[in-house]
This record gives C-alpha cells, sequence and structure tokens, in this order.
C-alpha cells in the first residue's frame, strides 16, 4: 500500500487566506468536503515546479495555475516555434519565436493573477538544479529526454522530495510518482537509458497532440493530490496509457534496495554529468557524421544543373516522402539491408534524409557493405528547404 | 502454455506493428526466446551484447516486474500477460 504524502501541511504555516475574490475563483473547490476551504489553502501554500513547458508542461502548467497552487516555478529555455502549436496548447499562433517562459508566464497569470509565478529561462543542468529545486516542495518532470529526466531524478531523490512523472512516445504513455519517502525512483523502474543509437529516431517519432494532454493531466491531479494529502497517489505503481486501444494498465514498482541512488548503498551522492551518462556527445553534430563524406545542398543542385549522374536515395519513411521530396529513391533505413541488392556501387550514391542523421547511418552502412561513391546530404530535406528549394516544405 | 506478449509502441516496428503476439511457453525465457525467433530484429533491442536484457527494458508477467520474481525463468501460467515495457521519452526528434 502506497504512503499516503500530506506536502503542503509539513511547510509552515504562514498565516494564508483568500480574499473574496479567491472565494469566488475557487468556490467549485471550496463546495468540495475532499477540497473545502482547508484544501484550498494547502493549494496557496504549495509551491511546485515545472521542469520544461512543453506538450506535458502545457497542460500542467494551465491546471495547476486554475487549481491555484500558489506559487508555481517554471523552467525552460527554448522558444516556441510553429510544430510546438499542434499540442503544446499554452502557446498561441502570435507567440511563435517568443521564450517559452515569457509565453507561458503571460498566459499562466493571465488564467490566475492571484499565483506568484517564478520563470526560470535556463536550461536544467547539474550546476543549478539543486539550487532551483530547493524552494519547491513538490517538482514535475514535463521533459522530454533522458538526459534531463535522470538529473531531475537525481536531484529529487537526494533533495527528498517527490518527482511527478510523465512520459509519451506517439500514442502510448506512463505516469507515477518517484522519490516519495519510502517509494522507488525513476532509476529503480529503469537504471540507466537507452543507448542514442536504440533510441527511436525520427523516423518513428512524433506524438499525437492529445496525447500529452492526457498524460499531462494526469500529472496535474497527482499533483493535486499530493497537496492534499487525499487519495491514493500514484506512488509505487506505473500507470500505462494505450490511446490507440484505448486502454490503462497499472505495474507495480518498487524500490529497488540497489538502486544507485536512492538504494540502502547510494553510489549516486550528487549530481552527474548527465549528457555523458546518456552516451550522447553533441547534437548538432552526430558522431557518426563527421567520418561521413558530405555534400552540401548547393553543391548537389549545382551537379545535377551540370547533369552529373548522381542516383539520390531517400531513406526515410514512405509517410514522409508524401510530405515532401526531392524527387529520390525511397528505400527507408530500416529497408536497407534488405534492399541494398537495388543499389548500383558503380555509381555515385547521395543519401537523404530529413535533417542528415539517418542518411548518415545510411551512407556508413554502404561504406562497410562495399559501397565508395557515397555522399551524404548535409542537413538533409531541412538544409535542401533553405538553401536551394524554399518550396519545398518542412516539418 | 498458451500466454500474451505484449509490444510497446516503440517496438512494434519489428513485430510487423502487431500489439501483442500470443504464444506457448512455460517460462518467460521461453516467450522471450519463442518471441525472437519469430522476430530477429527484435533481439538486439531486447538484449545486449552478452545476452542480459537491457537495462532500459523491462518485463512484466501479469503486474509485476519479474526482477522481483525469479527472472526468465518465471513461470508463466495459462492466459498470463507478459508485457515489455521500455522506457519512453517521447517528443523530441533526435
Amino acid at each position: 500500500m502506497a504512503t499516503k504524502t500530506d506536502i503542503a501541511s509539513a511547510a509552515t504555516e504562514n498565516a494564508v487566506t483568500l480574499s473574496k475574490d479567491e472565494i469566488l475563483r475557487y468556490s467549485r473547490h471550496l463546495i468540495m468536503p475532499e477540497v473545502g476551504m482547508e484544501g484550498q489553502l494547502k493549494l496557496k501554500r504549495a509551491r511546485v515546479l515545472l521542469v520544461g513547458t512543453g506538450g506535458l508542461g502545457a497542460p500542467l502548467g494551465l491546471y495547476l495555475a486554475a487549481a491555484g497552487v500558489g506559487k508555481l516555478g517554471v523552467v525552460d529555455f527554448d522558444k516556441v516555434d510553429f510544430t510546438n502549436l499542434q499540442r503544446q496548447v499554452v502557446f498561441g499562433t502570435k507567440d511563435v519565436g517568443r521564450p517559452k517562459i515569457e509565453a507561458a508566464a503571460e498566459r499562466l497569470g493571465n488564467l490566475n493573477p492571484e499565483i506568484q509565478i517564478e520563470p526560470f529561462e535556463t536550461q536544467l543542468s547539474s550546476e543549478n538544479a539543486l539550487e532551483i529545486f530547493r524552494d519547491f516542495d513538490i517538482i514535475v518532470d514535463g521533459t522530454d529526454n533522458f538526459p534531463t529526466r535522470y538529473l531531475v531524478n537525481d536531484a529529487c531523490v537526494l533533495l527528498g522530495k517527490p518527482n511527478v512523472y510523465g512520459s509519451i512516445f506517439r500514442f502510448e504513455g506512463q505516469a507515477s510518482i518517484f522519490g516519495a519517502p519510502g517509494g522507488p525512483c525513476y532509476r529503480c523502474l529503469y537504471p540507466e537509458p537507452p543507448p542514442p543509437g536504440l533510441v527511436p529516431s525520427c523516423a518513428e517519432g512524433g506524438v499525437l497532440g492529445v496525447l500529452p494532454g492526457i498524460i499531462g493531466s494526469i500529472q496535474a491531479m497527482e499533483t493535486l493530490k499530493l497537496i492534499l494529502g487525499t487519495g491514493e497517489p500514484l506512488i509505487g505503481r506505473l500507470l500505462l496509457f494505450d490511446a490507440l486501444g484505448m486502454k490503462f494498465r497499472e505495474l507495480k514498482l518498487r524500490r529497488n534496495p540497489d538502486c544507485p541512488v536512492c538504494g540502502d548503498h547510494p553510489t549516486v551522492t550528487k549530481l552527474i554529468d548527465y549528457v555523458e551518462f546518456c552516451g550522447i556527445r553533441g547534437e548538432e553534430a552526430p558522431a557518426q557524421q563527421t567520418s561521413v563524406p558530405d555534400i552540401t545542398p548547393k553543391e548537389l543542385k549545382a551537379r545535377l544543373d551540370r547533369g552529373d549522374d548522381l542516383y539520390i536515395l531517400d531513406v526515410r519513411e514512405p509517410h514522409e516522402y508524401q510530405i515532401c521530396n526531392i524527387g529520390g529513391h525511397l528505400i527507408p533505413l530500416g529497408d536497407l539491408s534488405k534492399r541494398v541488392n537495388e543499389l548500383d556501387s558503380s555509381r555515385e550514391i547521395v543519401a537523404h534524409c530529413r535533417s542528415g542523421k539517418r542518411s548518415s547511418e545510411a551512407v556508413e552502412f554502404l561504406r562497410k557493405a562495399g559501397f565508395r561513391k557515397l555522399w551524404n546530404l548535409k542537413g538533409g530535406i531541412l538544409a535542401w528547404s533553405d538553401e536551394v528549394d524554399p518550396s519545398v516544405p518542412k516539418y | 502454455m498458451p500466454v500474451k506478449v505484449l509490444i510497446p509502441t516503440p517496438l512494434r516496428a519489428y513485430t510487423s506493428k502487431q500489439d501483442s503476439v500470443d504464444l506457448k511457453a512455460s517460462t518467460v525465457g521461453e516467450a522471450l526466446t519463442a518471441l525472437t525467433a519469430q522476430f530477429g530484429d527484435l533481439r538486439k533491442h531486447l538484449y545486449n551484447e552478452d545476452g542480459k536484457l537491457r537495462s532500459f527494458v523491462n518485463v512484466y508477467v501479469n503486474d509485476e516486474d519479474i526482477r522481483y520474481l525469479q527472472k526468465d525463468k518465471t513461470q508463466l501460467n495459462d492466459g498470463d500477460t507478459v508485457s515489455i515495457v521500455p522506457s519512453i521519452a517521447g517528443g523530441n526528434r533526435r
């Protein structure tokens, strides 16, 4: 049985009261005995930090602000772009190009001017995480990458703060609460991150827009329950959601006594280098790309205009080819080993994908298979659109 | 024993898009062996070079983690559900 935690009551009981306006605003909470005046004051005294204002952070921020969480910290360093709007409902079209933190703070402040919003326009790191987390009671993880996820987990365990976790992939989501007293942490569930090569590539990525709304709302609900000290929190349980099957399942989680962070004899007692831990070297220039011969979009265009005999190999997925293409021969990266005999090693081959990462893997594979006249289109079809043909849509 | 193995979204690319696979096995190890015999590409996503289950992939029998049962020797009963649950960190296109 999971232990109930009552975060806010442990905090110092300031003489917090509700104004007449606040009583009206929160009336649908106040008339519920499970919340009532006492619960609403707990919410007002609560200090919650939201890491990330992306797909999960958007509904989280909106619901926590609306519910009257007194101090809402928000950490992000990104800018709003057009591809965010399909799911990050805290932003509007006019916010494109603005810092996320600024746009989110404005929207949340407009939704509920009674609360205090504390923006941190920075990338969460091993250097600043403990300092930022210290002033909050609950940390909500709305991140989208493994290094930050392990960082948030470890910092929460080191500080003894609950970590309300959510994660999404395409049409599947996970949620739980880590780092609660006696409960498991993220490393008890997954001791190590996947090596970068096995993380699904952008071909298999993407997310159905409503999914983060569902998982983020579950995180918001669990956050309110922790603050109110009511119900059965999602501690020691991993909730799995499959949107396509519209099924929820629940798995048991246990604290691992051998866990390197929260176990009986922890070996991780301070924050580490999480980028290194996750084996990611440089996001802009994937390791393989340095050894692969590049051709720039402009060079490729010039050679095609000259009439050079080049075989353009598109290693993206068929549904991406439908979005846009530059007339290449489509063999998805995953099928390349089976269909390599379709290629003529006597011709020069220029491989491309969306951004250049998958095609560099394709070039590497073909080189090992004995091909010699190989090029990787630098920056992929995105760079082609930027530098050669702006009529090719970017996605 | 007839059992059902549930395949998570990220691994469905290697199971001909099937979200579950029905097979016969008396232990978890047998079930995963049968599964990877049927879908060879799945193997490197479930096991590391030493043939051990990868540390970002968990396997459950019904709602119990096999790490806290008898691992791959965990017995299966008729109608049990084996779930493969890898870590996910969605949204991001790296």
